[in-house]
C-alpha cells in the first residue's frame, strides 16, 4: 500500500555536465539556507519563554482542593483499582471535629502516595475519579538519583491552600470533558 | 651616523607596533570568528546561537577561551612528546605569519608622517603567503603523526595530500593573475586594482579556483577531509586537549581570516572600493573596506560549510586533479592569450 507520494524512483544514470561541476546544486543549496537565515526562529529562550503544553500532556499529578481550600479527595479508591500500574496507594481516615476546613467530606485520605517510577501516565486514575480530586497535569516528574525519592506522598501531589499555590487544570478538566462527551455520544 | 639610527629606530617602532595592531586584529577577528560561526550555523538551522554569556552571547569566545585554559592537558603515554607539543605552535606560528604581507590600506597619517600599512611590502609577496600556508601543512602533519593514534595519522595523511593537490591548482590560479597584473608584490596588486578595476572582471574562472582551493586550504567543509568527526573522531587533533586543541582550531579561523583577506586582495581589489577613496578618515577607510570585504567572505565561507556534505575522499581527489588543474591550466592559457592580445 502506498502511504505517501513522497517516494522518489532512483536511477542510477550517469550525471550530466551541470550535475557533474556542481556549482548549481552548490547555489540552490546555498540559496535554501539563506532563506533559512532570514526567516523566523524556530527555537525558544527555554528557561524564560517556555512552549505551552498540549492538552492531552499527562505530567506530575495533583490532588486538588476545592474552592474553600479543602481537599476533594475522599479516599474512595477507585483511582487505585483503576490504576493498571498499581501505583496509587492509600490510606482513609476519619474526619474529626474542628476539620471541616481541610477535607470536604468526612471521609479522607491521610496518606496518597504514587510511585512515579510505576506510574505509567495513562490518565486513567482521573477519568475513575468520582470528586474531580486527581488530574495529572503539564508538570514534568524531576529526575532523581535515588528510587525512594520517586514515591510522591500527599506533600508533593495536594496543591497549596494559597490561591498562587493552586496548579490550574481547567484546560485539562476541558479536555477531559469533551473527551467523555464523545464517548458518550458513539 | 646618529641620524641615520634615529630614522632606523623609528621605523622599527612604526613596524613593532603595526605588527603589534594586526597580531590583536587577527587574534580577535579568530575570536569571533568562533561566535559569528555559531551563529550563523544557528541562523540557518533556525535557531538562535549562543545567547547566554552577555549580551547577544557576546562574551562567548572568553569565556571558551577560559574553558580551554581550564581543561586537563591530557598527552598519550605513546606520543612523541616535543613534537607533540611542538606541532600546535607550529601551526599557530605559521597561520600568523602569513598576515604579514597584506596591503590593508594605502598610507596612514600619525603625527605628521606615513605610515605604510603593510609589515613588509615583500616585492614576491604571494609567493610568500603560498609559501606559508604550505608550511602550514606541517603543524598538522607533524601532530597527527605525533600523537601515535591511527585516526590522526589518518588525518594527518589526508590533510597533506589534499594541501599537495590543491595547492597545485591554486599556485596555477595565482600565476594567472600574476600575469595579468605583471607583479608579485600584493601592495602592487591592490593599487592596480583601483576604483572598480577589480580583477575579478578579468579572472572570473581564476576566482572560482582559488576560492575552492581555499576552502580546502583552510581544511573547511565541503574539504575538512582531514578531521571529519564522523569518520576519524577529531582527525589529527584527536589526541589533543586543553589549549593544544585551542591552538588548533584557533589556527583554523586565522587561517581562514589571512585568506579571506587574500581573497579580497587579490580578485576583489583589497582597500579600494569605487566612489570610496582609501585615504579618508587620515587613511583608516582602506582597512575598514579591507576588513568589510574580508567579513563578507567569511561569512560566505561559513555559510557554505553549513549548507553542503563533505566530500567523500576519492571525490575530492577526483576534483582536484581532474577538474581544477586542467581548468586551473586553461584559465592560464587564456590568460596569456588575453595579455598578448591586449597589451599591444
Amino acid at each position: 500500500m502506498q502511504l505517501t507520494n513522497r517516494s522518489k524512483n532512483v536511477v542510477n544514470k550517469k550525471m550530466s555536465f551541470w550535475e557533474r561541476i556542481y556549482l548549481p546544486a552548490v547555489l540552490a543549496g546555498m540559496w535554501t539556507t539563506i532563506k533559512h537565515f532570514f526567516r523566523k526562529k524556530n527555537a525558544l529562550n527555554y528557561p524564560e519563554v517556555k512552549r505551552p503544553f498540549a492538552p492531552v500532556y499527562r505530567g506530575w499529578h495533583v490532588l486538588k482542593r476545592d474552592a474553600q481550600g479543602r481537599e476533594n479527595c475522599t479516599a474512595c479508591g477507585l483511582c487505585a483499582v483503576a490504576c493498571p500500574a498499581e501505583a496509587i496507594t492509600m490510606e482513609a481516615a476519619e474526619r474529626k471535629k474542628g476539620e471541616e476546613n481541610l477535607y470536604r467530606e468526612e471521609k479522607y485520605a491521610a496518606v496518597y502516595e504514587i510511585n512515579m517510577l510505576r506510574c505509567i501516565f495513562c490518565g486513567l486514575c482521573e477519568e475513575a475519579c468520582p470528586k474531580e480530586a486527581i488530574f495529572l497535569t503539564d508538570r514534568i516528574v524531576p529526575a532523581d538519583y535515588v528510587r525512594q525519592n520517586f514515591i510522591f506522598g500527599k506533600d508533593l501531589l495536594v496543591e497549596g491552600v494559597e490561591p498562587e499555590k493552586r496548579v490550574d487544570v481547567t484546560v485539562r478538566q476541558k479536555h477531559l470533558t469533551e473527551k467523555k462527551a464523545v464517548e458518550l455520544a458513539s | 651616523m646618529t641620524a641615520l639610527l634615529l630614522i632606523t629606530l623609528a621605523l622599527l617602532t612604526e613596524k613593532i607596533i603595526l605588527i603589534l595592531v594586526l597580531f590583536g586584529l587577527t587574534l580577535g577577528v579568530a575570536a569571533y570568528s568562533t561566535y559569528g560561526e555559531r551563529k550563523v550555523a544557528a541562523f540557518l538551522q533556525d535557531r538562535l546561537g549562543p545567547n547566554r554569556a552577555g549580551p547577544f552571547g557576546l562574551l562567548q569566545p572568553l569565556v571558551d577561551g577560559a574553558k580551554m585554559f581550564t581543561k586537563e592537558d591530557f598527552m598519550p603515554n605513546a606520543a612523541e612528546r616535543w613534537l607533540y607539543i611542538l606541532a600546535p605552535g607550529a601551526f599557530m606560528f605559521v597561520a600568523l605569519m602569513t598576515s604579514a604581507v597584506i596591503p590593508w590600506g594605502t598610507q596612514l597619517t600619525l603625527f605628521g608622517t606615513p605610515v605604510d600599512l603593510q609589515v613588509a611590502d615583500l616585492n614576491i609577496g604571494i609567493l610568500y603567503i603560498m609559501g606559508f600556508t604550505s608550511l602550514g601543512v606541517y603543524g598538522i602533519m607533524v601532530g597527527g603523526w605525533a600523537s601515535n593514534n591511527k585516526y590522526s595519522l589518518y588525518g594527518a595523511i589526508r590533510a597533506s595530500a589534499q594541501m599537495v593537490s590543491y595547492e597545485l591548482a591554486m599556485g596555477l590560479a595565482i600565476i594567472a593573475v600574476v600575469m595579468l597584473t605583471g607583479t608579485l608584490s600584493l601592495k602592487e596588486m591592490a593599487a592596480q586594482q583601483a576604483g572598480f578595476n577589480w580583477n575579478i572582471w578579468y579572472q572570473p574562472l581564476g576566482f572560482l579556483i582559488f576560492f575552492v582551493c581555499s576552502l580546502a586550504e583552510c581544511n573547511r567543509a565541503p574539504f575538512d577531509m582531514a578531521e571529519c568527526e564522523t569518520e576519524l573522531i577529531g582527525g589529527y587533533h584527536t589526541e589533543y586537549s586543553s589549549m593544544k586543541l585551542g591552538f588548533y582550531l584557533f589556527a583554523e579561523y586565522i587561517n581562514m581570516f589571512i585568506s579571506c583577506a587574500v581573497i579580497s586582495t587579490l580578485y576583489f581589489g583589497g582597500y579600494n572600493f569605487p566612489g570610496i577613496d582609501p585615504g579618508w578618515l587620515g587613511g583608516l577607510m582602506g582597512p575598514i573596506v579591507l576588513l568589510a570585504k574580508t567579513f563578507f567572505f567569511i561569512f560566505v565561507f561559513m555559510w557554505i560549510r553549513w549548507t553542503i556534505p563533505r566530500f567523500r575522499y576519492d571525490q575530492l581527489m577526483r576534483l582536484g586533479w581532474k577538474s581544477l588543474i586542467p581548468l586551473a591550466i586553461l584559465n592560464m592559457v587564456l590568460t596569456g592569450a588575453g595579455v598578448l592580445l591586449f597589451s599591444n
